[in-house]
């Protein structure tokens, strides 16, 4: 019965690698998708189009199909040979990076004609505009999908055990090879990647009260 | 030169077979998820408190944990009480299952987006509850939804590379086993990433129609 300890502890320090791939993740996947979505409602053609093409391609193929091409295919080329790690980080930020950059954009276009129509009046630079005046308005409306995407992104960190990154997911697959019991490892995940995802929607429901702080009385 | 013309076409056959496992496992998925969606909808519109307040845990929980995880976890654990499945047939129930639970937020926003007017109107026209449901409130709540399946439906087709680890003969266990035998990873991958760009951006013109068709009433 005391092996039980050990198998956890296993899964617990596969639960440090998911952590740690989601929080990178994350990082990179907001990251991206301000850059993306930002670009895609550009005044510059080139830029706007670069963005489109980003989004597309990574909405459009699976982050199995992604993660595999990173991590197999892209060696291939000479360029560049990511760790388990690296590609895993790498795959889940773009991905999530691109839904989460149409969230930005449509936040963007929703803050309301007249704030721009005021913007161009009191002359604020393109600048100024984005950062003190859309910006602002536009956080609290991301914020509820971003905390979806993020939930989405744990999800996600599930795949990279399939290129041998030691996360839960593999580390419950060592411990049902090694005791023939599949109860105990898929069981506790299960619970250890549900509790992980209400930290993360009770974090984003704390971070929203904090944007909208400031907004009473504009909505 | 690393991308080899003749290989590519020659393993295109073998992908076209596993991208007919892939369509296969995305229409029965959805049909799962579809049935199983309006039955978690139903029992959380539920006036019993706890049928309503289960269901709604459930979904939660289905939600919040990957859906690699569940389908090992139908795969490997189901036999231990005698009920073994065929891959196929695990990895639809296992997709099935988890856009249930995205299906029935589906339903339950189309079904609250009719307006307690229409409620009250069936009433006071003395109408039964098939008659209220069927000539009232359904082709009400149905049109708004289509495009939110229609991208669930999508979403389950970037999906299906997940059941490649459940041994499912799908195009990218096909692509996987292609990649092992021959050692060369660039084709493969990259193909399997191209179908599922193509039929992805058509998917996208289709979706684009269906929100113009139907998605005009919605909010």
């Amino acid at each position: 019965m005391g092996d039980w300890a050990g198998y956890l502890t296993l899964i617990l320090q596969g639960a440090w690698v998911t952590v740690k791939l989601t929080v990178m993740g994350c990082a990179l996947a907001l990251v991206v998708a301000l850059i993306a979505g930002l670009g895609r409602v550009s005044h510059v053609a080139v830029l706007r189009w670069i963005s489109t093409c980003y989004i597309e391609f990574f909405r459009g193929t699976s982050i199995f199909v992604q993660l595999f091409w990173i991590y197999f295919v892209l060696p291939m080329t000479g360029l560049w040979s990511p760790t388990p790690m690296q590609a895993g980080v790498m795959a889940l930020g773009l991905n999530v990076g691109a839904y989460g950059a149409e969230v930005v954009r449509g936040a963007i276009l929703a803050v309301p004609k007249d704030q721009y129509e005021a913007c161009t009046a009191v002359n604020l630079t393109r600048y100024q505009k984005m950062r003190h005046i859309i910006l602002p308005q536009a956080l609290p409306l991301m914020l509820p999908t971003f905390g979806n995407n993020a939930i989405e992104l744990l999800k996600a960190t599930a795949v990279v055990s399939l290129i041998s990154l030691s996360d839960m997911t593999f580390q419950a697959q060592i411990v049902r090879s090694q005791t023939g019991n599949t109860i105990f490892p898929f069981v506790t995940i299960l619970i250890l990647y549900f509790i992980m995802s209400l930290l993360i929607s009770t974090g984003m429901r704390y971070l929203e009260r904090r944007a909208t702080r400031g907004l009473d009385g504009v909505r | 030169m690393f991308w080899d013309w003749d290989f590519a076409i020659s393993i295109t056959p073998t992908l076209l077979q596993g991208l007919k496992i892939t369509i296969l496992a995305t229409v029965l998925g959805a049909i799962v998820a579809a049935v199983l969606g309006l039955v978690f909808a139903i029992l959380r519109r539920s006036t019993n408190r706890l049928i309503s307040r289960t269901t709604g845990f459930v979904v939660e929980f289905i939600r919040g944990t990957p859906l690699l995880v569940q389908l090992y976890f139908i795969f490997y654990i189901l036999p231990d009480f005698g009920l073994r499945l065929p891959p196929l047939t695990a990895g639809v129930i296992g997709m099935g299952l988890h856009y249930a639970t995205y299906f029935s937020e589906v339903y339950r926003g189309g079904i609250e987006s009719v307006a307690r007017g229409q409620w009250e109107a069936a009433r006071a026209g003395n109408l039964n509850p098939r008659q209220t449901w069927v000539h009232v409130i359904l082709p009400q709540a149905i049109p708004p939804m289509i495009p939110a399946m229609a991208n669930y439906l999508l979403a389950m087709f970037k999906e299906t590379p997940l059941l490649t680890a459940i041994t499912v003969m799908e195009m990218m266990s096909q692509a996987r086993s292609v990649a092992n035998t021959s050692y060369r990873y660039v084709e493969p991958m990259t193909l399997v990433g191209v179908f599922f760009l193509i039929i992805s951006i058509f998917s996208v013109f289709g979706l684009r129609w269906l929100e113009r068709k139907f998605g005009g009433r919605a909010r």
